[in-house]
C-alpha cells in the first residue's frame, strides 16, 4: 500500500523537477509533428510519479525530452527545470552534471549496455567519467549496489560480460548502476516490461526500496495501470501527447475523474473474476499529431462525449486532489470507477 | 464427427530436449472439442516449444501429439498431410509487427490461404475473403492494404483471418494478445470469445499473462522449467493455487495494495 | 541522384556508343599517334593513331557488358544458394558454407588468370572467372538476410498453414529480400567492372584492338611516361565515373532496404 501522502501544491520546499508547458515536435518525413501537446508536471523530492499510457501517448518522449534525449531536428519548447534550474538551455558541463544527477534506467537493459565490455567497467565507466571518485572508490561502491539489488557475488559478476547475465540480472546491473552517480531523480522508461512477473515484481521491490533509502525521486513509466499505481505515490495517465489526469495513485485507481484513465482500467482483463466481456475502448490509440483539431482528442472514442466535448478541447483543471482533462470530469465524478460485475 | 468424446487435441508424455537442456519434460493435456485450455508460464518454461511441436516448427525427443484424431507426433514432408494438418491446427503468433508479409495485402494473404486449402473459385473465395474480414472487424479499405498501414491490433485481426481461413479445429495463440496497447487487447479478446461461439473452434492459450489466461480459458496447467507444476480448472488455480511457483506467479500480478516483494534469491 | 544520371548516361552509352562513333574504333594511322585534339577529332588520337572519342563510345560497350554478365550469373547464383542454404539449414547450410569459405580464399583476379589457362585469353574466360568469384560474397550477405527473413513468424505460420517450400522461399522470401540483392548486384557492378578492366589492362581479358576501357588504359600507358596523358588517363577516369557512381547507388539503395526492414 503506498501511504506516503504527496507535499502539497503549494508546499515550502519546491518540486525537483517541474515541467511546464513542453511541446515536442519530431521532423517525420520532412514535417514536423507534434509528439508532447503541453506537458505540465512536478515531481517533489523523493516522490515517485507514475506516467502512463499506450502506444504513440508520448510517455517515452516525455522521458527523454527531460533527459535532453531527444533525436537531432526536434522542436522543443516550454520549460524544464530541475532543482531550479533551466535544463532545455544546458549544455556542455553543465548538462553533464544535470545528467549525473538524472539517471536513466532503460525498458532493453541488452540494448543500453556494451555487449563487449565488462559489467564492471559499464557500472564505474560513469562515475570515472565525471571524475566523481577514484577507480577503487568506485568498484567499491558498484559492489555495495550490486548488493543492495541483490547480487551478492559482486566481484565475480563485475569481471563478467552482459551476455553472461539473465535479462532480469541486467536490469538489476542496470539499476545499480543508475544509482551510482547518487542521483536525485531517476526516469525510469518501461524498466519490467521485458521481463518476467515474477522478476518484476523483484526488479520493482528493488526500485523502491532504493528509492526510499537513497531518497530518489521516480518518474516510473509504464503501460500497466495497475503496476504504476501499486508504486507510485502519484499517477499521470497520457493520450495523444498530452496529461488528461494526474491525482495521486489511490484516488486515479479508485475513482478515476477522466474517462480514458476509467477505460484503461476496465479494458483489462481481471485475474479474480471472469467477465463474459470485457469493456473494450472503441478505435485505437492515437498520437498527438493524428488526434483530432478543436476537440477533446479522446472525443472520437469516448462514450461519455457530448457535443461540447467535439467543439472544444478542455484544459487541465483541478478537479478532487489532482488535474483532469474533460469537461465532462465533474458531471461524471464517481460514475466511471470499475464496478465487479 | 468424431467420437464426441475423443478431445480435439491431445498431447501424451511430450519431451523434447535440445543439447543438455531438457526444455518440455513429460507433458500430457487434452483440450475437449469446443474448450480453451491454456498453457501458463514465464520465458523457458517450455510452453512457446510445446506449441511448435504441435504444428511441427520442431521435432519432439518423445511423447505423442494427436489432432482430430490423427497422429502428428513428428513433422511431416508430404505436402498434402502437411496442408491436412493445417486444416487440423494454426496457430497466431506474438509480434504482429512481423507476423504477416510485409508485400503482401491482407485480401491477397488470405486468397492465398484459401487457394492452399480450399477448391474455391474466384468469387466463392472474394466472398470468403468478405467473410473473413468482416469476423475480424476489418473493414474493406483495411482489406485491401498492405499490413505497414495497420495498427499491431489490425494486424493481429489478420493473423487471427489467416488461421481462421483454414477452417482449423483447433487454433493455438502464442501469446498474441502480449504485445498489444491495453485498449485493443481487450478489443481482440472480445474478438477471440465471439469467434468461439460463431465457429466451434478450440483454443489452446500460450501464456505468461495470468489475467488473459482466466478471461479465455476452462482448463490450465502451469508450467516451470519445462515441467508441469498444477493442472486443473483455471479457476480454481488462479483463485486457491496449490503449487508454491502458482502461489509466487499469483503473488507478482500487481494489484490495488500490492506489495512487489523480494525473495531470498540465489544469483543466476 | 547524380550516380542515378552517371549510370543512366553510361547505360544509354553502352547501347548506342559503338553507332555514334565518328569514326572506325579500329582504324589506326601511324602518323597521328599521339596527336592531340583537332578539328573533327575532340579527344585526339591514340598511341597508334586511332580516333580517341570513337573507341571510348565503342569501347563503353565492352566495358560495361562483361561486368553486367558477372552480375547477373553471380547474383542468380549466390541468391539461389543463399536461399537454399538459409531455408535447409543443418547439413546442407554447413557444407554450403564451407565451400563459400574454399571460394572466398580466392581473389577474383587471381580466378581469373587461372580461368584464362583453361579457357584461353579473352573476355569469356574473365567474365567466368568472376561470376564464380563473386557467387561466394552475394551468397554470404543474402544467406544472412535470408536467414533473418525465414524466422520471422510469417514464415513459421506459412509453413503451419502447409504451404510449399517452394512457394514460401520464391514468392514470399525473395521478393522481399529483393532490394537486398538490387543493392548488392550494384555494388558488385562496381566492383566487376574495375576487375574486368585491370584484367583487360593486363592483357588476358578483352583483345586488342577490340576497344574497351581497361584496354585502353594499358595500350595508352607508354604515352604517361612520355607525357601524353590524355588518351590513357581519359579511359581510367571513365571507369572511375562510373564505378564510383554504382558504388554510392549501390550503398544508398542498402540503407533504404535496411530501413524498409525495419
Amino acid at each position: 500500500m503506498s501511504s506516503t501522502q504527496t507535499p502539497s501544491e503549494n508546499g515550502t520546499r519546491p518540486s525537483l523537477l517541474e515541467v511546464t508547458d513542453l511541446v515536442v515536435k519530431l521532423p517525420v518525413e520532412g514535417q514536423m509533428r507534434t509528439v508532447l501537446d503541453g506537458i505540465n508536471l512536478s515531481i517533489h523530492h523523493g516522490e515517485s510519479v507514475g506516467l502512463v499510457g499506450e502506444s504513440g501517448s508520448g510517455k517515452s518522449m516525455t522521458a527523454k525530452a527531460i533527459d535532453r534525449l531527444l533525436p537531432p531536428g526536434a522542436q522543443v519548447t516550454g520549460s524544464v527545470r530541475f532543482d531550479g534550474t533551466e535544463v532545455l538551455s544546458l549544455a556542455g558541463e553543465p548538462l553533464r552534471r544535470f545528467r549525473r544527477d538524472v539517471a536513466m534506467v532503460f525498458q532493453d537493459p541488452r540494448a543500453h549496455i556494451n555487449p563487449v565490455r565488462r559489467i564492471g567497467d559499464f557500472m564505474t565507466e560513469a562515475a570515472l567519467a565525471h571524475n566523481l571518485m577514484s577507480r577503487s572508490a568506485a568498484t567499491k561502491r558498484a559492489l555495495e549496489l550490486l548488493d543492495a539489488v541483490g547480487i551478492n557475488d559482486g566481484p565475480r559478476r563485475l569481471r563478467q560480460y552482459p551476455y553472461e547475465l539473465s535479462g532480469g540480472m541486467l536490469q538489476r546491473v542496470m539499476i545499480a548502476s543508475a544509482l551510482l552517480t547518487d542521483p536525485r531523480l531517476i526516469l525510469a522508461d518501461e524498466p519490467t516490461t521485458a521481463l518476467d512477473v515474477t522478476t518484476q515484481s523483484e526488479v520493482m521491490a528493488i526500485l523502491d526500496d532504493l528509492r526510499r533509502h537513497y531518497e530518489v525521486a521516480l518518474l516510473f513509466i509504464t503501460h500497466d495501470l495497475e503496476l504504476a499505481s501499486a508504486v507510485c505515490d502519484r499517477t499521470a495517465v497520457m493520450y495523444a501527447g498530452q496529461i488528461v489526469e494526474i491525482r495521486s495513485s489511490e484516488l486515479l485507481h479508485d475513482d478515476p475523474l477522466h474517462p480514458y484513465s476509467a477505460a484503461l482500467a476496465a479494458a483489462r482483463p481481471r485475474i479474480d473474476a471472469t467477465s463474459v466481456r470485457l469493456r473494450a475502448v472503441p478505435g485505437m490509440p492515437l498520437s498527438s499529431f493524428e488526434a483530432p483539431v478543436g476537440e477533446c482528442s479522446f472525443a472520437p472514442r469516448c462514450s461519455f462525449a457530448i457535443d461540447d466535448c467535439r467543439t472544444h478541447r478542455p484544459e487541465l483543471t483541478p478537479l478532487a486532489g489532482g488535474l483532469v482533462r474533460c469537461s465532462r470530469a465533474e458531471d461524471l465524478r464517481s460514475t466511471l470507477a470499475v464496478v465487479d460485475d | 464427427m468424431t467420437d464426441q468424446r475423443e478431445p480435439v487435441l491431445s498431447v501424451a508424455n511430450l519431451r523434447k530436449v535440445f543439447g543438455q537442456l531438457v526444455a518440455v519434460d513429460d507433458v500430457s493435456f487434452e483440450l475437449p472439442e469446443g474448450g480453451s485450455f491454456a498453457i501458463v508460464g514465464e520465458s523457458g518454461s517450455g510452453k512457446t516449444t510445446i506449441a511448435r511441436m504441435i504444428v511441427g516448427l520442431e521435432h519432439s525427443t518423445a511423447g505423442v501429439i494427436r489432432a482430430c484424431g490423427s497422429d502428428r507426433s513428428t513433422p511431416t514432408r508430404s505436402g498434402a498431410l502437411r496442408r491436412r494438418r493445417g486444416r487440423e491446427v494454426q496457430i497466431v503468433f506474438q509480434d504482429p509487427y512481423s507476423s504477416l508479409d510485409p508485400r503482401q495485402s491482407v485480401g491477397d494473404a488470405l486468397d492465398e490461404v484459401l487457394r492452399l486449402h480450399h477448391d474455391f473459385d474466384r468469387p466463392r473465395r472474394e466472398a470468403r475473403i468478405s467473410e473473413l474480414a468482416a469476423l475480424v472487424g476489418l473493414d474493406e479499405r483495411q482489406t485491401r492494404a498492405l499490413p505497414r498501414l495497420l495498427s499491431g491490433g489490425q494486424r493481429q485481426r489478420v493473423a487471427i483471418a489467416k488461421a481462421l481461413a483454414a477452417e482449423p479445429r483447433v487454433i493455438i495463440l502464442d501469446e498474441s494478445v502480449a504485445a498489444l496497447d491495453v485498449s485493443m487487447q481487450a478489443q481482440v479478446l472480445n474478438l477471440l470469445l465471439d469467434i468461439r461461439d460463431e465457429t466451434g473452434v478450440s483454443y489452446l492459450i500460450i501464456s505468461h499473462d495470468l489475467a488473459v489466461v482466466r478471461q479465455l480459458t476452462e482448463q490450465a496447467i502451469v508450467m516451470k522449467a519445462g515441467q508441469v507444476v498444477e493442472a486443473g480448472p483455471t479457476a480454481q488455480i488462479l483463485d486457491d493455487p496449490q503449487h508454491e511457483y502458482t502461489q509466487l506467479l499469483r503473488a507478482s500480478v500487481p494489484h490495488r495494495g500490492w506489495k512487489p516483494t523480494r525473495r531470498i534469491r540465489t544469483a543466476t | 541522384m547524380v550516380c542515378a544520371v552517371v549510370i543512366a548516361l553510361a547505360a544509354l552509352l553502352a547501347v548506342v556508343g559503338p553507332w555514334i562513333a565518328p569514326h572506325n574504333p579500329e582504324a589506326a594511322n601511324g602518323a597521328d599517334a599521339w596527336v592531340g585534339s583537332v578539328p573533327g577529332h575532340l579527344l585526339g588520337f591514340d598511341a597508334v593513331g586511332r580516333d580517341l572519342l570513337s573507341r571510348l563510345l565503342a569501347g563503353a560497350r565492352t566495358s560495361m557488358l562483361g561486368p553486367l554478365i558477372v552480375v547477373l550469373a553471380s547474383v542468380m547464383s549466390g541468391t539461389l544458394i543463399a536461399i537454399v542454404s538459409a531455408w535447409r539449414g543443418g547439413r546442407v547450410d554447413a557444407a554450403i558454407g564451407s565451400v563459400i569459405d574454399i571460394v572466398f580464399a580466392f581473389p577474383g583476379i587471381l580466378l581469373a588468370i587461372l580461368a584464362t589457362t583453361v579457357l584461353g585469353v579473352g573476355l569469356s574466360a574473365a567474365v567466368v572467372a568472376l561470376a564464380i568469384a563473386y557467387t561466394p560474397f552475394l551468397a554470404r550477405v543474402l544467406r544472412s538476410a535470408a536467414l533473418i527473413e525465414r524466422g520471422l513468424p510469417y514464415v513459421a505460420a506459412l509453413e503451419v498453414q502447409g504451404a510449399s517450400s517452394f512457394t514460401i522461399c520464391v514468392r514470399h522470401i525473395l521478393p522481399n529480400l529483393a532490394p537486398i540483392v538490387v543493392a548488392q548486384a550494384t555494388t558488385i557492378f562496381g566492383y566487376a567492372m574495375v576487375d574486368l578492366a585491370a584484367i583487360s589492362f593486363l592483357g588476358l581479358g578483352v583483345q586488342p584492338p577490340t576497344p574497351d576501357w581497361g584496354v585502353m588504359v594499358n595500350e595508352n600507358q607508354s604515352g604517361v611516361l612520355q607525357g601524353y596523358y590524355q588518351p590513357s588517363l581519359i579511359a581510367g577516369l571513365c571507369i572511375v565515373i562510373v564505378v564510383v557512381a554504382f558504388n554510392i547507388l549501390g550503398e544508398r539503395l542498402y540503407e533504404q532496404a535496411q530501413v524498409r526492414g525495419r
